[in-house]
């Protein structure tokens, strides 16, 4: 395990973009923080600003307008930094599928590292995920895709969004 | 004292290493205790110093059209300003015969750096709500430390001197009227100059953001962090030796045993306060710093005068 991933994953600051989200991941993901459930234990925190942050949380689907915005906060966030997708919504658009907003799943144009399956997950789930993604960081399974080498930079999507 | 001596005195004993270290320690207390109030378990004990050093690992983000070289000299500022202000400190609690005269205002200008470093680097990163943010530090601090520099002046009127070390051999001022509605008056201006809540509105977390210092990420962010902690130790440490005789003291050490309960009852009324209050308006901490507090410092001062 390198001195860079044992230092990342002792401290974990979280900046939770919700994209068109339904708000119950968000409201799921508050209670991860909380009392009962208190992530902080774990180092994680909820950061307000993404330059503070290593892990870009998604939740919701993102239409073309909120892909913009997602790419520009990607571009924004210090490496290295993991994009974590939870709910089911990032990874398939669930009931938003068929819905007139829907672009396209953000796995298609942004390298995210986990997902957290759920509609929603429960602060048990979220916090087992986060878990291992920790584990999977420190035994090597899993490495922040930003830290690729030559892996095109997420701004190379951003052309087709006028629409 | 030769070259060496000095070299270690300001990177290992009273100097960096240990203020740091100090300060960690400090800012772990506050973060458990403050999960303790919300019923939290809270973070283990070696976390602050797994966050700061986390912050040295990541990329350091410059904003574009920002001034640069301020922006990441900023931090730096603060810093110095700290870690110098602790050694001063400290040398004086050691040794009351080694500091020189006048290092009381010394002591006073390196403790406002960090809020200048913070101001700086604001303003130098080009974000709006930085510069929001910046604004209110600049007025917070034009607010506290008028009673700041009234609550010094009672122990320098009690013992007669602006050294340090003379007002540490001095009898404590906490034990007197003036001492006692200074020392008031002085944890207020400890809350704000720490930015804690009820005066955390340059940070307001859930308005600007992170505030100044929401385009900061990578080492310098780490600067400001440990900054911040060891302002959280320094500053207590900075009233106890005002007003307690100080935490080493040629009193004995019942005296010294007393400034470091002090200083812990210092500490835990800051997390208390922070974690009890709400945020207040720039406008209502301007009010409340310029009546209530001034007016409370400047009554400790004439009875100083009169030798209560």
């Amino acid at each position: 395990m390198s001195y860079a991933i044992n230092t990342l994953t002792r401290s974990l600051n979280v900046f939770h973009l919700a994209g068109s989200a339904c708000n119950n991941c968000d409201i799921e993901i508050l209670d991860a923080l909380t009392p009962r459930y208190d992530l902080e234990r774990f180092g994680i925190t909820l950061v307000g600003s993404i330059r503070h942050a290593d892990v870009l949380l998604l939740s919701g689907i993102f239409n073309r307008k909120a892909r913009v915005r997602l790419l520009e906060l990607l571009r924004q966030a210090p490496k290295p930094y993991l994009v974590v997708a939870i709910g089911g919504c990032p990874a398939t658009g669930l009931l938003f599928r068929e819905s007139y907003n829907f672009d396209r799943p953000p796995g298609d144009y942004v390298p995210i590292d986990a997902f957290i399956p759920g509609c929603p997950p429960k602060p048990e789930a979220i916090i087992s995920g986060m878990v291992r993604v920790i584990e999977g960081l420190r035994s090597g399974a899993l490495a922040p895709r930003c830290m690729e080498a030559g892996r095109p930079a997420p701004a190379s999507a951003l052309p087709e969004t006028a629409a | 004292m030769s070259g060496a001596e000095i070299f270690l005195e300001f990177l290992l004993f009273p100097g960096l290493l240990f203020t740091a270290a100090a300060g960690l320690l400090t800012s772990w207390v506050d973060r458990k205790v403050t999960a303790m109030v919300q019923m939290r378990v809270g973070p283990p004990l070696l976390q602050p110093f797994y966050d700061i050093r986390k912050y040295f690992i990541k990329e350091t983000c410059v904003p574009q059209g920002g001034a640069i070289e301020l922006f990441l000299l900023a931090p730096l500022i603060g810093f110095a300003g700290v870690t110098l202000a602790s050694l001063i400190l400290w040398r004086a609690l050691l040794d009351t015969e080694a500091t020189f005269i006048g290092d009381l205002i010394v002591l006073i200008y390196l403790l406002l750096m960090p809020a200048v470093g913070v101001i700086l680097g604001a303003f130098a990163s080009r974000n709006p709500l930085a510069s929001i943010g910046g604004s209110r530090e600049v007025k917070l601090m034009i607010a506290y430390e008028l009673p700041l520099v009234l609550v010094v002046l009672v122990p320098v009127i009690q013992a007669g001197s602006i050294r340090l070390g003379d007002l540490l051999a001095a009898p404590a001022p906490a034990g007197t009227l003036s001492g006692a509605l200074a020392l008031l008056a002085g944890i207020a201006c400890l809350q704000a100059k720490l930015t804690l809540v009820p005066f955390d509105m340059p940070e307001a977390e859930t308005e600007l953001a992170g505030g100044v210092l929401i385009e900061y990420s990578g080492a310098p962010l780490g600067l400001f962090k440990l900054t911040r902690a060891m302002m959280l130790f320094t500053l207590p440490v900075f009233l106890v030796a005002l007003f307690f005789g100080g935490l080493v003291t040629a009193h004995g050490w019942m005296s010294g045993l007393i400034g470091l309960l002090a200083w812990l009852l210092l500490v835990a009324l800051t997390i208390v306060l922070r974690n009890t209050t709400p945020r207040l308006r720039t406008d209502q901490a301007v009010r409340f710093f310029w009546g209530p507090v001034s007016v409370l410092a400047l009554l400790a001062v004439v009875l100083a005068w009169a030798g209560w």
